[in-house]
């Protein structure tokens, strides 16, 4: 068991690294390139008094690095500044946002994983004749099509057409569960349609691949049944690659939802983040982008423990 | 005839091939093949790669692997034409009545379920045995194979136990759950030669003691006199000869089937030790970056010009980082290597042109040694310019010049290398050496992956080279039927240590130290009962077991 | 001589002319990329083929000097990413050693933050104007042109030929150019299209959310933008920029597959 315990903390402290580099990054990224953040929030017919004013409540005069350590302390207590624009606190903006989130991105996986698992199994199984073939063109239509466009053909038909669905996603707080869902439903599908594809073209290949296997044959030649084939022999092999797919487009879910979020004018981290880069308001923006990073990273990282976990060889050495 | 357990007659195979830039389009690939097999017999089906011998074992179970189809004739086993069958009835016939062990068995284990689970799965779920009864018999075949440890070693992975032995977890597995007939196919090609004698003579008593009916299927002659009591020659999809091992061993009809008996006799006659060498390694110690272990250890050898010194040994021996270390690609730790008078330079990089001109190489996979983008005429004709700035008409000439000497015509000139056949690839390779006009050439197992007539052939263009341009080589491989054939003096390799060196006849005369006595006597020889003798005389246990 | 199938030509086509009605947008357009012409939203008629947009504007008009600089970014972007990601992507192969690993984990360290998300946060301090939005679409996916074009060079880079060519004493240009790049070149415009691809859709998402192009400039997401309010009374006017992307996208990738298979036959099968 040594060896995969040791690969699996060797990943996680990767992960925390790879958090904090990214941490500089963002940092340095809005806060060291030419380019002054007062004079871009206050313009160019800002007095010079205001903009020094601004400057030293903003605690610009301090070196980078302070301010570095000061934001990364705030950050990891949970303390992530005030937003320029509305003076509000931002933890708590991001707490009810993320919230909302995390919901949408919910509902969609939930609609989306085993649609797309039921879908590469399809193709798979009728690999090469008119199901696949369909299936792997609609997929490469939609790979092709903007995430903004498959919401507003959505909304044309869904919303405007028959009326079945609001336009809308504009949810609340304390919105009982049921409406919140319905309102959450177009959106959902919206991003479902947007990592589809990928997770199914991905799942194909990654079944194809363990079925190609030698030993496969070998179970074939056993004279076990299809279904026998498949349960014993490819299932445990599949199982990884598979939930290594899921985890990386779950990833790229999290792009997916900043523009479905405007398309629905939905109340959640995407839509706040593109709200403040409009509005040049850099805490709001590195805190959002931390937060979207962080996630980012931890699916990624899920789905590289899984692999190693998953590794025969890995989990039984020699 | 009546009690014959499988009886084929005019099965044609057909395939569906994907060709390039065409349109995809059926061939046929077996041409209707005839023959029986009673019980407790075992037949050899041999011949080169394409003969479709795989392809003929498979269709006992009426299997057709990739896009192969059975698309003619009758396959009868026990009675019935499986060709014809239910689906029910076939999968009954794969896992209880006809099994199988392929080339490589670590591929053929799923590396995610135990041996055990593996082994006994086909005759559970058939319901032959009981679940208890399956794994006892498993352990009894597990013994009888010679496996360590027989009680517990299906409680590992595949992944836990070596080559040879997972080889022999794939025989018990075909041989649990009591078949009438295992299709054997090329089940120790994959493993070094010492233990490829363990695993054959653990086949055939396992053979002979279930009384299992078998198809053994390889493009080794030798191997496949040892266990078969028939032998079918194939070539291209049809039958060439069929008859007794006796008879096709000792007495061969037709022109393939001789060459085929007589294609490892060759001997070359050793050249008596000349003048100055012109490589000589002193006490070469290496390892690789990264690692902390010697690969060789303090390994001395000499080769006169003009002759062939043969490295030989199994794969982990150190043979091909000798080449390594000689070219430059892996400067050593200790030790120095003269060059036709001089010191080479330990690393590539600081060698001279001129020394890099002298000293060519010529690899193993032919494939992948030559650019896919270059034609043949750019290929030969790079070192030409490179080395001796020839250019135009002159380049061209001396071009159609080493054509001519490979016995390749200068239509040739202008073809990209996927347009060419093993052997021609490898002729290429030889030339592009020859261009150099260098004195000493490296041939890393240079005819392993190819046929063994297509070997021989170039065996015998090496041979004529070396006269007619006096280039010394240092030949490595892991077959000593090769080195009889080219070597004047050998080296022979033992992880990492060089455990015999000399003159050709001192090499292969007694005494023999224990290694070089367990290498020589692994080697197939092309007579019946070979293998039982040199079980019976062994010292040493093999290697890689 | 050389055979062209019936999808890669269809794909053929439409990219080139999208590109010719991008270069001559000025000559093609009905009316002036800003000129308002007429009411808001007009329905499809025979003097505005697509009717008008949110302020009276011509939309067919608009969609043509809208796609001229779409391509225009995406293609710039695309030359940018390539020829910065491929070149540090061979150097990092042939020369390999610790230059290698800090550029390896650099990009790593880059491709750790979703891309969309680092060109925000970026573009919140920065100016949004074209050159800037060309320079950073275009050096934040070279690093998936990077990690491509190293992983390309560095399975050619083992290969015996190659070693083979060392062994000669060729020089590293030799290497790189002759024996590296004719094996590396058709994965690498394969992957071009997708990138130009990507391109274009990730600058008409930036437009959409009003951090790409600015008004009155016309590109294709921003007008999905403008008249994305039109949607909920029934007015399709956002949807064919929207078509625009999808048809030359798809195109694109026509092509792309086609010299992706290609590749693989030429290779033989031999991976």
């Amino acid at each position: 068991m040594g060896l995969a315990t040791r690969l699996v903390v060797q990943r996680l402290a990767l992960g925390l690294l790879l958090l904090l580099a990214v941490s500089v990054l963002i940092f340095a990224g809005t806060q060291i390139l030419p380019g002054d953040v007062a004079q871009s929030i206050l313009g160019q017919s800002a007095t010079p008094e205001a903009l020094e004013n601004l400057r030293r409540d903003m605690g610009l005069n301090e070196p980078a690095v302070t301010r570095y350590f000061t934001w990364l302390g705030g950050a990891l207590t949970g303390d992530l500044g005030t937003a320029l624009t509305s003076g509000a606190d931002i933890s708590e903006a991001i707490g009810a946002r993320l919230g909302n989130t995390l919901f949408l991105a919910g509902v969609a996986a939930v609609i989306a994983i085993p649609l797309a698992i039921l879908l590469g199994l399809i193709a798979v199984r009728f690999r090469e004749r008119w199901p696949d073939k369909l299936i792997s063109g609609v997929t490469l239509a939609s790979i092709s099509l903007p995430e903004f466009f498959i919401g507003y053909v959505l909304i044309l038909i869904f919303a405007v057409k028959l009326r079945w669905l609001p336009p809308l996603a504009t949810v609340y707080d304390g919105m009982p569960f049921g409406e919140r869902l319905t309102l959450v439903l177009l959106p959902a599908i919206t991003l479902t349609m947007v990592v589809l594809a990928h997770m199914m073209r991905m799942t194909r290949a990654a079944i194809l691949n363990v079925m190609q296997s030698a030993y496969i044959e070998t179970a074939e030649l056993k004279g076990l049944s299809g279904f026998q084939v498949i349960a014993r022999h490819a299932f445990p092999n599949a199982i990884a690659p598979i939930v290594n797919v899921v985890m990386l487009n779950l990833a790229y879910l999290i792009v997916g939802v900043v523009v479905v979020e405007v398309v629905f004018a939905y109340p959640g981290m995407g839509q706040y983040l593109v709200d403040h880069v409009s509005k040049r308001d850099v805490p709001v923006v590195q805190a959002s982008g931390l937060i979207f990073a962080a996630v980012y990273i931890g699916l990624n990282m899920v789905a590289d423990i899984v692999s190693i976990l998953a590794n025969p060889r890995l989990r039984h050495p020699k | 005839m009546t009690d014959s357990l499988v009886k084929i007659r005019g099965l044609k195979i057909g395939a569906t091939v994907y060709p390039p830039g065409e349109k995809p389009h059926d061939i046929e690939i077996v041409h209707g093949v005839d023959f029986d097999l009673e019980k407790g017999k075992v037949l050899g089906l041999i011949g080169e790669s394409g003969a479709g011998k795989s392809t003929i074992g498979l269709a006992t179970m009426a299997y057709g692997r990739g896009g192969v189809e059975l698309t003619g004739g009758e396959v009868w086993v026990n009675g019935r034409d499986i060709l014809k069958t239910s689906v029910k009835d076939l999968r009954r016939l794969r896992g209880t009545e006809v099994t199988y062990v392929s080339q490589s068995a670590a591929a053929s284990f799923n590396p995610a379920k135990k041996i055990m689970d593996q082994v006994i799965e086909a005759a559970i779920s058939q319901g032959k045995f009981s679940k208890k009864d399956a794994e006892a018999r498993a352990v009894e075949l597990f013994r009888k194979l010679g496996l360590p440890d027989p009680d517990n070693i299906g409680s590992r992975y595949p992944h836990q136990v070596s080559g040879g032995q997972l080889q022999r977890c794939m025989t018990a597995l075909a041989l649990c759950p009591e078949p009438d007939l295992v299709v054997f196919d090329e089940p120790t090609t994959a493993l070094d030669v010492t233990t490829q004698i363990d695993v054959l003579m653990a086949i055939k008593e396992a053979i002979r003691d279930t009384g299992v009916a078998a198809l053994y299927i390889t493009h080794d002659l030798a191997v496949v006199a040892q266990v078969s009591d028939d032998i079918m020659v194939l070539k291209m999809g049809d039958t060439v000869e069929y008859g007794s091992v006796d008879q096709i061993i000792n007495n061969p009809q037709e022109d393939y089937t001789k060459a085929l008996v007589s294609v490892r006799s060759s001997e070359h006659p050793e050249k008596p030790p000349t003048t100055e060498p012109v490589l000589k390694c002193e006490h070469i110690t290496a390892r690789y970056k990264g690692t902390n272990f010697d690969v060789l250890h303090d390994v001395n050898v000499e080769l006169r010009p003009g002759q062939t010194l043969a490295v030989v040994g199994e794969s982990g021996s150190g043979k091909s980082t000798l080449a390594r270390v000689i070219t430059g690609l892996l400067p050593p730790r200790d030790g120095r290597i003269e060059f036709d008078g001089r010191e080479l330079s330990r690393d590539m990089a600081s060698r001279s042109r001129e020394d890099l001109r002298e000293l060519q190489m010529i690899y193993q996979m032919a494939d992948v040694a030559m650019n896919p983008r270059q034609t043949v005429g750019t290929i030969i004709g790079r070192p030409l310019e490179f080395y001796f700035g020839l250019k135009g008409a002159e380049k061209r000439k001396r071009i159609i010049e080493l054509l001519d000497e490979i016995e390749m015509g200068v239509e040739f000139i202008d073809r990209y290398p996927a347009e060419l056949s093993g052997g021609q690839k490898q002729r290429v390779c030889i030339a592009r050496a020859l261009a150099a006009k260098p004195k000493l050439i490296i041939c890393d197992e240079v005819t392993s992956a190819l046929d063994p007539l297509v070997a021989e052939e170039i065996l015998n263009l090496l041979l004529n080279l070396q006269e007619i341009e006096d280039v010394a080589y240092l030949f490595i491989t892991h077959d000593l039927a090769t080195v009889k054939a080219i070597a004047d003096s050998i080296a022979v390799m033992y992880q990492g240590n060089l455990v015999r060196y000399g003159t050709k006849t001192e090499v292969l005369s007694p005494p023999f130290d224990d290694y070089t006595d367990l290498l020589l006597s692994s080697v197939p020889e092309m007579r019946l009962g070979w293998l039982e003798e040199v079980i019976a005389n062994r010292k040493m246990e093999s290697a890689g077991n | 001589m050389m055979k062209i199938p019936l999808a890669a030509m269809i794909g053929l086509i439409f990219t080139a002319s999208y590109f010719l009605v991008a270069i001559f947008a000025p000559f093609l357009a009905p009316y002036g990329m800003a000129e308002v012409v007429g009411g808001v939203w007009e329905p499809m008629s025979a003097k505005h083929w697509l009717g008008t947009d949110n302020i009276g504007r011509d939309l067919l008009s608009r969609m043509i000097y809208g796609g001229r600089t779409t391509i225009f970014i995406a293609t710039a972007a695309t030359l940018v990413s390539f020829t910065t990601g491929s070149v540090l992507g061979f150097t990092a192969a042939v020369i390999g050693g610790w230059v290698d690993q800090a550029m390896s984990r650099f990009v790593d360290l880059i491709m750790s933050i979703p891309t969309l998300i680092f060109a925000l946060v970026v573009l919140s301090v920065m100016p949004v104007t074209i050159p800037m939005l060309i320079i950073v679409m275009g050096l934040l996916d070279a690093t998936r042109v990077y990690r491509l074009s190293r992983a390309v060079a560095v399975d050619i880079n083992v290969m015996d030929f190659v070693e083979a060519a060392k062994l000669r004493g060729e020089g590293r240009a030799w290497i790189i150019f002759r024996e590296i790049l004719p094996n590396a070149l058709s994965p690498l415009v394969a992957e071009m299209g997708l990138r130009f691809i990507f391109m274009v859709l990730f600058v008409s998402t930036l437009s959409f959310l009003g951090l790409g192009v600015q008004p009155p400039e016309a590109d294709w997401g921003g007008i999905v933008k403008e008249n994305k309010d039109g949607i909920v009374w029934g007015i399709g006017a956002a949807l064919w920029p929207a078509v625009a992307i999808a048809t030359l996208a798809i195109s694109v990738n026509l092509v792309a597959d086609w010299v992706l298979n290609r590749t693989t036959s030429l290779k033989g099968g031999r991976g």
